[in-house]
């Protein structure tokens, strides 16, 4: 089984009809999503509303109750999908970056390469190395994770992901756990990501990235895409009740009443990935 | 300055440095009394013990040197062997069994689970004797089974698989699950992440429990004499008793020889100890 381009074409994702169920709650509900090779999607909308579930199921870290998923053309739902080989070109980046600890920066990002990708360790270290300096972190190889700050892991992490050559880049709210003062090195590494012709699917709390950067911007509320579009639209002339209050409440966080209208968020859907173990082999 | 040593009460008249004071000194009237505790505790079992007696049977040094080359290349020899070859067992059925209690198929859980239960509740004496008695009657075709020291790895091993299970899986337990998403992210199949990246940093973890486990192990491999040895196969506690007893022709009854093996045994566990701390101190820096 190869990653060649297939109806769907490379560093594509396409998803249909998709549930996905916590037990009796329903975080997904019926998503249709398509994005096209090339294109950056950012995911906003309240903790709670589905986003990151949606990224998750996208490289099936969390099983699909329904639906259809493709990456690169390939159907990863389909029972008979080897995920191991369509995970190795979907980069993730994670919230709490997940660096390998035991590990050296250098053999995080060869880990990776010489173990699934099969390259050599001179190879495999040639890539690493033009990946930290493309993040700016050349001098870091020896380092081990717990070194560094938030923001240079997650460069990392950026680095480690680029180093398995993936066609497409899965964001999971990458500045979250980041002090403040720290956000603008990692953004500005995504951005030259985007710049480059990357595509990505980024879940972020990040508006200004979202509108700068992002082609298309998707707000999510209680398991449905509520409202989608071009930046500009969805984040500057929202058309939803709920984008509006939502983003009033994002953009003008001092302001107490903004959303008195904004109905009270269901029971908070389980953290993602902590009810069902995402990586029993399929 | 009499409030020193009449306690707490009145404290409401006393002035804040006043009461720094009082507790230094009440700190130090507790401290004078425990040592004072030990001192009579030490001078009594100096007096009422017979010490000439205990040095001249204990510490014989006719006996030591008699007895103390036998002791370091058969005993202490025996008892490495036992204890590693047990250890070699423990450790690799104890990491299966770990990782059935794991699986997400519920038949290997529940083997996993059973094994735990089961070699965790037996003595391992018994244990030994089931081994002993039990291989010659249900496996007479398998000569390497049969083996001697293949019948203690397996009896002193099956017992420690049941232990060294526990540590690993809480070890593996230990590890965040972002590492394993981490990892099966980058296209590693699931005995590969366990492999690379899960289970070293889970042994980091479980070093120091696991030396806890070798430690016992050295100390079961005691329990082989019951299995009934040839005298080239004693290790040092019942090559010490032999010894004591007056068993082994030329050598004088007496308990010098136990207090020899007792040394040996530290011999083993004390270096152990201070490795651990030692590996423990190194990869501390690298977290």
């Amino acid at each position: 089984m190869t990653t060649e381009t297939k109806p769907g074409g490379v560093g594509a994702i396409s998803v249909q009809g998709l549930v996905k169920s916590f037990g009796p709650i329903e975080v997904l509900k019926d998503i249709n999503l398509e994005i096209k090779p090339g294109e950056v999607v950012c995911v906003i909308g309240p903790s709670g509303s589905g986003k990151s579930t949606l990224l998750r199921c996208t490289n099936l870290l969390e099983t699909p109750t329904r639906g259809t998923v493709r990456v690169n053309g390939h159907e990863v739902t389909d029972p008979e999908c080897d995920l191991d080989v369509v995970r190795r070109s979907i980069g993730m980046v994670f919230q709490q970056f997940n660096l390998f600890p035991h590990l050296s920066v250098m053999q995080n990002l060869t880990v990776g390469q010489t173990q699934v990708l099969k390259r050599s360790k001179s190879e495999a270290e040639k890539i690493a190395r033009s990946n930290l300096e493309r993040v700016g972190l050349e001098h870091k190889e020896a380092a081990y994770p717990s070194q560094l700050s938030g923001g240079q892991q997650q460069r990392v992490a950026i680095a480690r992901s680029l180093s398995m050559t993936p066609d497409l880049m899965l964001f999971d709210e990458p500045t979250s756990a980041l002090d403040p003062e720290l956000v603008g090195e990692v953004l500005s590494v995504m951005k030259g990501l985007a710049n480059e012709g990357m595509t990505m699917m980024v879940v972020t709390h990040e508006m200004s990235f979202a509108r700068d950067v992002a082609d298309r911007v998707i707000f999510m509320d209680g398991g449905y895409i509520v409202e989608e579009g071009h930046p500009e639209d969805v984040i500057g002339n929202p058309q939803h009740k709920r984008t509006k209050s939502f983003l009033d409440r994002v953009l003008n966080p001092t302001k107490g009443d903004a959303g008195d209208d904004y109905p009270a968020p269901a029971a908070p859907a389980p953290t993602a990935g902590s009810i069902m173990d995402p990586l029993k082999p399929i | 300055m009499s409030t020193a040593t009449t306690g707490t009460t009145g404290s409401t008249e006393e002035v804040p440095p006043q009461k720094k004071m009082t507790r230094k000194q009440r700190a130090l009237l507790i401290r004078s009394l425990q040592v004072a505790a030990l001192v009579a505790v030490v001078v009594v079992l100096a007096i009422v013990g017979d010490w000439g007696a205990f040095t001249k049977s204990f510490f014989n040094t006719d006996t030591i040197s008699k007895t103390i080359g036998r002791m370091f290349t058969s005993g202490l020899r025996s008892t490495i062997i036992y204890t590693l070859s047990a250890f070699a067992v423990g450790l690799s059925l104890g990491l299966i069994i770990a990782l059935m209690r794991l699986s997400d198929v519920a038949l290997y859980r529940w083997i996993g689970t059973a094994y735990v239960e089961l070699f965790r509740g037996l003595p391992a004496l018994l244990v030994l004797f089931l081994v002993t008695f039990g291989f010659p009657l249900v496996f007479p075709e398998i000569k390497f089974l049969q083996n001697f020291f293949v019948k203690v790895a397996i009896g002193l091993g099956s017992v420690a698989a049941a232990y060294i299970a526990e540590t690993i899986r809480a070890g593996i337990q230990a590890v965040p699950k972002g590492q394993m998403e981490a990892a099966r992210t980058l296209g590693m199949s699931n005995g590969t992440a366990m492999r690379k990246i899960i289970l070293p940093q889970a042994f980091r973890v479980i070093i120091p429990p696991l030396t806890n486990e070798i430690i016992l192990l050295v100390k079961d491999s005691s329990l082989v004499y019951a299995l009934g040895v040839t005298a080239s196969q004693y290790e040092l506690t019942k090559l010490g008793q032999s010894f004591a007893t007056g068993a082994i022709p030329g050598i004088p009854a007496g308990p010098t020889s136990l207090a020899l093996a007792g040394m040996f045994y530290l011999v083993i566990t004390l270096p152990l100890s201070q490795a651990v701390r030692q590996l423990e101190l190194k990869q501390q820096k690298r977290r």
